[in-house]
Parts: structure tokens; C-alpha cells; sequence
């Protein structure tokens, strides 16, 4: 679908306060500089993120959803991480079965250290999301 | 003991049991009164209001249902800004406050206190992150940051009218401490516990104490003798009463948490029994002195990784002539188990050679990580020839040769032939401050000073000698490290400043040619040395990954342990208790390391004296009328605190030990039936999050 005139993408961030939101903070106060179009939601851990988070995200109107954890064997409780990227993986069939391209849902692993490639994230995805245009659901629920 | 932690346990369970029954988190989240919402936005200088209009954030904020009250201020983290928040909450009956200001990790508990402080719970507070996460990575762009900033503050004002009142879990601290690694930082920092009253238990993956430091001569810039001023601190250690020194152990496994770690330790087999455990055995007299009768008849040879390979060492063996403890110890890997030995040590019986490991269990209230390093495996960088040319060798060797003790008796000579060399080479940041990807991005940071000390013990052993430091910096940032530096020069030392391209051996006599370029004359140089010396980079010790991971330590980017934050607290970890020091953290030279490891010892000693520690009441709570008691969350947790009860009626449901449940919330994301109540990030408060952002607006 092509992308509107001024049209911006809603992107909801779930991260776990260990990892990927100490990497997110880090990479502020590295001043490194990507696109504004993402909003953060805070859990202890990405294994708190209930699949059905990111279904009322897209049926609230969202262009894309990006989990983001610890890296695998770096979980703050062990193997939160792990169970979060099965449900992600499960969730992704049922998104495509739902007729949401999968690609609007991502799961990534960025340490508390990682600042720079917690910028270089939120660059993909919303590269990812312009080139995708806005979610199907956002039109149908106009 | 054991009665005592059932009781304690029973009590537990029965408080969880009444927590339940007085207040059970509802079906509907909805609040009891009306909520009214505080928003309290930051300016922090022109840090946030340099990109961010902050007045218009206010005035946004005032339009969002559940808002009571809007404010900005220049600091709100300052003493006068946290009475506004405290004067807003009494003035305008607030139920919850919002700071949109800095990341909560920064200032969380300095807003909750405040909120505290105007008469609310604290957990009723909530933080919007628009420095961090907004003001700072689009500085360019004013007009998404501001809408960026009040989707953020619209998000925390959804949460915040769902907050309830919580309690913070106070658990007593375990009044003993735990050290892994005893190198100059652990020894520092279990001295300093166990000075400071406190029962420590100073765990080391080698045959003795020393660590790093026991294999160096000298020590820069005052060059005491290493061994000089190490001894008596191993010493110390060893006589320390409140220190259970644990020699050739490793930590195999981790539970618990701050005040309550239980820690499984590998004793490993030693094959020795010392003087007490003999004694424990009923072997009157007997156990390991340290006699060493058994080493000469040892038939196995293999190489002294304490002289980096260059001296033999037997089967049995201690690790080097100062050793604390006194022991001796079998490497079973070599061992032919000939029994030689058994016979040589005669009546003392101190030989087992069918030991086994031991696993040991402790209770430990904080913990101290002092890992420290490796040498980077220069041979990676192929250019400079180490171990294909006999007469390239790394710094650590270069200690060894010119060690009294050393395998040369402290005689520099050429590996080749013996030769006293009259031209070394110095080559400086091999492997460290490199970006090819072979080497390591970082400074190691003490091997700058180290060469010139290796320069200044040439000088004044060998008559005639030329040192010539191959340098890209000289780093000598210590304290009269500058003065040793010039010190050096006026000494006579070469130094030539230029990165070293290329290493080739002539094969004829086994000199070696350096080849770089001098970036101070411009010109390219082919300097002809009988020896190098390669100041290798330090990297993590092999084993920090697996133990970091046992205490659920982060990581920086090139492997060493990540500090809870690099300024305001060094010594801290992502996991509360736990504490680093020394090169572990990132690489420092021996100052620097002794002065963190008081810092580390310090702030693990601190929960110790207080005796109880608040965790946050992150936990899980069961909604009795909407579990099905299927049990999946049982199996997903990974503490092992859920379980299935069964009530009256024969209805099962699950049932949280708070003691055991961390927060994680791996059971709340699973649930099929919504029947788990994460306090404080509760599927309800969550889902007003992602509602007001993506379909909240103004009233």
C-alpha cells in the first residue's frame, strides 16, 4: 500500500528494562541521532509481553510493533528472552494468516552497551514500516 | 537453623495467603476514586528544552483525561522542584504523579521518594523519558520531539490512573560475602570485608592466591619489587580470620538473590589433603607442609604456565615459591597416577590420587566478581611473527626472563641462542587499539607504562643496551607517570613513534627487522633489533563469560563486565548485591584496581551492615476467580515460584511464593486465561499504555 502524503508510521517499542532500554538510554546520551516515529512501553522483561499486546497494538491502529530484549544467555531472569522470540515467531504465522504482513512485528536483542545499534534498529524498522506503508488494519478501522 | 527457616517459611506462605484474601487484585483494575493525575515536566537546563517545547508539553498534558494538574520546571529533580511535587499532591489531591524528565533509571527513586514524601504510595508515580530517549537523539527536529514528548507523557498518565498502592519486600541480608578471584583486587576487597567484620569467602580458580600480579618484577612508576609488596598482603589473606580461603574452586552455579545468593562452589580435586583435612581424616599429623618431597620423583614434564612455558614443572606441583596457601597440588590432566609420589610423601599421607570434585554450598549476603584478564593471543596478528620467530616475544614473557625468580634467574637473553640481546625493540599497542577486527578496539591502558619500566630494567642491567618503544601515543596519565616517562627518556631510550607494519626474522643470525614508519621523521624505517618484546593487548579471562552469566552480569561490547552506571556507581552491576573490580570491568593498571576493589568491597559491605534490603514488589499475583489451574505457568517459570494449590471444593489455582518470584512477568505474558496480576506492569496497565498512545488524545 502506498504511504499517504505526510503520513507518519505509529510504531510501538515493548523493551525489558535491562537490556534494551539501559541500550536505548545509552545511545542518548551518546546523542546518536534516528528517526522519532517510535513509542516505548517499559516490562522488567520481553517474557512479560503477552502476544495479545502487540494484536490490541495492531487493532489499535499501529504500523508496526518491535520487541526488544537481552541477547540469548543474557536474560536478567535467566530465559525470559528465549520464550519471548517463540511467541514472537508464533505470532508472526498468525499475523500472516490475519493478513498483516509479518515484517511489521520484530523481535531484536540489543544489550545495555548496545547504543549504537539500538539507533541502527529503530532505523530499520522504520524503514521497514515506510517501505510497508500504513498497516491494513489502520485502513479498516477508518 | 532448619526448624527456624520452616517457621519462617510457614509464614511466608501465610502472609502471601492473607496478602491474597485483604487485597486481591480485582478482575476490573478500575481505581476506587476518580484518578487525578500530576504532570510534572522537566526542562533539565536546555537539555530537554533545547529540542523540546516544553510549555507546549505542559499545556498538552492539561488537556489529557485524569490530569489534575500540569507543571513545568527548570529542575524538577532539585530540592525546589520536588516540592512542587510534594506541595501539587497535598494542594490539588492527587491519587498519582508523572515527571516527564530524565530515564527512570537515573531518577525513579528520586520521584518516588518525592511522591512519597507529598503523601502518596510511591509505586503511584510514573516516568516519562524524554531526555534520553527523545530530547537527546532528535536534536534536530523540534517539532516531532515535542509530539514525540507528549505521546510519552499521555502513555505514563494512562498508567499512572491504573497504579496501586505496593509495598516494598524487605528481606534480611545474609551477614557473609563472597569474592571470585584473588588477584590483587579480590585479595583487596576480602580483606576489606573481612576488616570490616564481615565473614567472606575468597573463592579462586587457581592452586594459590596472587593473581596477575605474582608474575610481574617490577611495578611502575615507583618500581617496587611485585612479589615485594604482594606477599604480604597474601599473606594477610591467609592469616585473616575472617576470611575462609577457597584455592582451585570455581563457582558452578547461582541462586537467590541480594541478601540470599545460594552458591554451589567446584572444589576441585587437588589430589593433596592439607594439614587440616588430614586432620579431619584422623590422619594424625599428616597433610601437605609444602616439604616438596614428592615433586622431585615425579616422572611427568610438562610446561610452567606460571613462567608462560619457558621452566618444566612437574605432575605435582605448586604454582610458584610463594604460594598461599602452602600446598601442593596434582594435575590430574598429566598425572600418570605412577604413584611415586605417595611413597615420597611417606607417613604424612597427604596424596589422594582417587580425589574427586566437591561441591561446596554457601549463603552469601553480597558478592564481589574480581575475574580479571587474559593476554590477547598475539599470534593472531600474523605480521609481527610471534611464534614463528624465536626471538618475538610477548610483555608477560619479557617479565618472566628479567624476574630474579624467573626461569633465567632474571638474565635477559635472546630465546634463540642466549645471547644478552643490546637492541630491543618495544612494540606498543599490539593488538590493543585496533580496528581490523583481529585485534581489540580498546587501550589496554597500563602497557605504554609497563614498556618504559621494561626500557629503564634493560638500561640498568645491560651495559651498552638500546631500547627503541615503538609507540602511536604514550599514555602516562597516572600520578608521577608523566615524570617516569621523561624519566626514561633522559635515560637513553629510543622511541620511535610509528605503528609497526611488519616483523621478519633474518634466518642467519635470528635478528629480526622491524618495519614501520616513522610518522615524526616521515619517513619509512627498517630498524634491525635482536630482539622484540609485543606489549599484547588483555582481554576478559576465559571464564568471565560462563561466570558472569551464573551471577546474571551484563556485558560491554568487547566482553568485559558492565558497571550499573560508568560514573555514578563503577562498582555496581545489573544485579543487585554484586559487585565488580578490577580488570574484569575494563583494563586498569594496579592503582587503579586496588582503588575500585575498596570501592567494590565498600559497597557490598554496605546491605551487610544495614541488614535488610528493599526489593521492588514486582511480583505475580494470581486472580483466584479466573485461573483455571491448568498449571503452564508452573513449568514457565524459571525460579520455581509457582505451584498449584487446591482450595476448598477441589478447585486448583496457583499460588505465588513472593520470597522466589522476581518480576519477570514470564508467566503474565503467557496465561491464557489473564489470570496473572504483574504488579506494577499488570496486562490492564499496560494495555492503557498502548491504547493512549495509539488511541488517547486529549478529553
Amino acid at each position: 500500500m502506498a504511504a499517504p502524503d505526510g503520513w507518519k508510521p505509529k510504531i510501538l517499542g515493548i523493551v525489558c528494562n535491562w537490556c534494551s532500554y539501559a541500550g536505548a538510554d545509552l545511545a542518548g546520551s551518546a546523542r546518536t541521532q534516528y528517526p522519532p516515529d517510535i513509542r516505548i512501553v517499559r516490562l522488567m522483561c520481553t517474557g512479560r509481553v503477552d502476544p495479545l499486546f502487540i494484536m490490541k497494538a495492531f487493532m489499535d491502529g499501529a504500523d508496526g510493533v518491535l520487541v526488544s530484549g537481552c541477547h540469548f544467555g543474557d536474560c536478567h531472569y535467566l530465559e525470559g528472552n528465549y520464550k519471548a522470540a517463540k511467541r514472537m515467531f508464533l505470532l508472526k504465522s498468525v499475523l500472516k494468516d490475519l493478513g498483516i504482513e509479518d515484517k511489521r512485528l520484530r523481535m531484536t536483542f540489543v544489550s545495555a552497551s548496545e547504543g549504537a545499534k539500538w539507533a541502527k534498529v529503530v532505523e530499520d524498522v522504520v524503514k521497514t514500516i515506510n517501505t510497508l506503508g500504513p498497516s491494513p488494519i489502520a485502513a479498516f478501522s477508518k | 537453623m532448619a526448624e527456624a527457616k520452616g517457621k519462617a517459611k510457614a509464614k511466608e506462605t501465610k502472609e502471601a495467603r492473607e496478602t491474597k484474601e485483604t487485597k486481591a487484585p480485582a478482575a476490573s483494575p478500575a481505581a476506587p476514586q476518580k484518578a487525578r493525575i500530576g504532570v510534572f515536566v522537566c526542562h533539565c537546563g536546555t537539555n530537554i528544552a533545547g529540542s523540546i517545547d516544553v510549555k507546549g508539553v505542559v499545556e498538552y498534558a492539561k488537556t489529557l483525561p485524569d490530569v489534575a494538574y500540569a507543571e513545568d520546571y527548570q529542575y524538577v529533580c532539585s530540592t525546589p522542584g520536588q516540592k512542587i511535587i510534594e506541595k501539587a499532591i497535598k494542594e490539588k489531591k492527587l491519587t498519582g504523579t508523572v515527571v516527564a524528565a530524565c530515564s527512570p533509571r537515573l531518577h525513579e527513586p528520586t520521584f518516588r521518594r518525592a511522591t512519597a514524601e507529598g503523601g502518596l504510595n510511591p509505586f503511584r508515580f510514573e516516568m516519562a523519558n524524554i531526555r534520553e530517549q527523545n530530547a537527546w537523539v532528535h536534536m534536530h527536529d523540534k517539532e516531532s520531539a515535542t509530539d514525540k514528548a507528549k505521546d510519552a507523557v499521555r502513555i505514563a498518565v494512562a498508567k499512572a490512573a491504573l497504579l496501586q498502592d505496593l509495598t516494598p519486600k524487605s528481606v534480611t541480608v545474609e551477614k557473609t560475602a563472597l569474592v571470585v578471584g584473588a588477584g590483587i583486587a579480590g585479595m583487596q576487597a576480602a580483606l576489606d570485608l573481612a576488616n570490616a567484620g564481615i565473614k567472606t569467602y575468597l573463592v579462586e580458580k587457581l592452586p594459590t592466591i596472587g593473581g596477575r600480579m605474582s608474575q610481574l618484577d617490577k611495578t611502575f612508576p615507583t618500581l617496587d619489587c611485585s612479589q615485594c609488596i604482594l606477599t604480604p598482603k597474601m599473606v594477610d589473606v591467609g592469616r585473616a580470620p575472617n576470611i575462609n580461603l577457597m584455592t582451585y574452586t570455581e563457582v558452578d552455579a547461582v541462586e537467590g538473590f541480594i541478601g540470599n545468593f545460594d552458591v554451589t562452589l567446584r572444589k576441585k580435586a587437588r589430589g593433596v589433603l592439607s594439614t587440616d583435612e588430614a586432620e579431619a581424616k584422623g590422619i594424625v599429623g599428616g597433610g601437605c607442609n609444602g616439604c616438596g618431597d614428592c615433586e622431585p620423583v615425579c616422572p611427568v614434564i610438562k610446561p610452567n604456565p606460571f613462567e608462560m612455558g619457558m621452566k618444566p614443572r612437574k605432575a605435582i606441583y605448586i604454582y610458584h615459591p610463594q604460594v598461599v596457601p602452602l600446598l601442593y597440588t596434582v594435575d590430574f590432566d598429566t598425572c600418570i597416577k605412577c604413584g611415586l609420589c605417595v611413597t615420597a610423601c611417606g607417613e604424612k599421607k597427604a596424596i589422594d590420587l582417587e580425589m574427586k570434585d566437591e561441591l561446596v554450598k554457601l549463603k552469601v549476603g553480597t558478592v564481589v566478581l574480581a575475574l580479571g584478564y587474559d593476554i590477547f593471543p598475539v599470534e593472531k596478528k600474523r605480521e609481527w611473527g610471534y611464534q614463528q620467530f624465536e626471538n618475538v616475544v610477548t610483555s608477560l614473557e619479557f617479565e618472566r626472563l628479567i624476574c630474579a625468580s624467573g626461569p633465567t634467574g632474571g638474565h635477559l637473553i635472546r630465546p634463540s641462542d642466549g645471547q644478552t640481546p643490546k637492541r630491543v625493540a618495544f612494540v606498543l599497542c599490539a593488538g590493543s587499539r585496533d580496528n581490523t577486527g583481529i585485534g581489540k578496539p580498546y587501550c589496554s591502558r597500563f602497557c605504554c607504562m609497563y614498556s618504559l619500566k621494561h626500557a629503564h630494567q634493560i638500561i640498568e642491567k645491560i651495559p651498552g643496551v638500546i631500547p627503541y618503544i615503538m609507540y602511536m601515543d604514550i599514555r602516562s596519565f597516572g600520578k608521577m607517570y608523566e615524570e617516569f616517562y621523561y624519566r626514561i627518556q633522559d635515560e637513553g631510550a629510543k622511541f620511535i613513534r610509528g605503528r609497526v607494519a611488519n616483523i621478519l626474522e633474518d634466518k642467519a643470525t635470528k635478528n629480526l627487522h622491524v618495519y614501520a614508519e616513522d610518522t615524526m621523521l616521515n619517513r619509512p624505517i627498517d630498524l634491525e633489533v635482536d630482539m622484540v618484546v609485543l606489549a599484547a593487548a588483555v582481554q576478559p579471562a576465559s571464564d568471565t563469560d560462563r561466570t558472569r552469566k551464573l551471577f546474571g552480569v551484563s556485558c560491554s561490547q568487547d566482553g568485559w563486565l558492565l558497571e550499573a552506571h560508568p560514573k555514578l556507581n563503577p562498582c555496581g552491576t545489573t544485579t543487585a548485591g554484586v559487585f565488580v573490580a578490577g580488570v574484569c570491568q575494563g583494563p586498569k593498571d594496579i592503582p587503579d584496581t586496588v582503588a575500585q576493589a575498596e570501592g567494590a568491597a565498600s559497597a557490598a559491605s554496605i546491605p551487610i551492615h544495614i541488614g535488610k534490603v528493599e526489593l521492588e514488589p514486582y511480583f505475580a499475583q494470581c486472580i483466584e476467580e479466573k485461573c483455571a489451574g491448568c498449571g503452564m505457568c508452573v513449568n514457565l517459570c524459571p525460579y520455581s515460584a509457582l505451584s498449584l494449590v487446591e482450595k476448598e471444593g477441589g478447585k486448583k489455582v496457583m499460588q505465588v511464593t513472593e520470597a522466589k518470584c522476581k518480576g519477570c512477568g514470564t508467566c503474565g505474558g503467557f496465561c491464557p486465561g489473564g489470570a496473572i496480576w504483574m504488579q506494577h506492569f499488570a496486562t490492564p496497565q499496560v494495555v492503557a499504555q498502548i491504547d493512549a498512545f495509539l488511541t488517547g488524545g486529549a478529553k
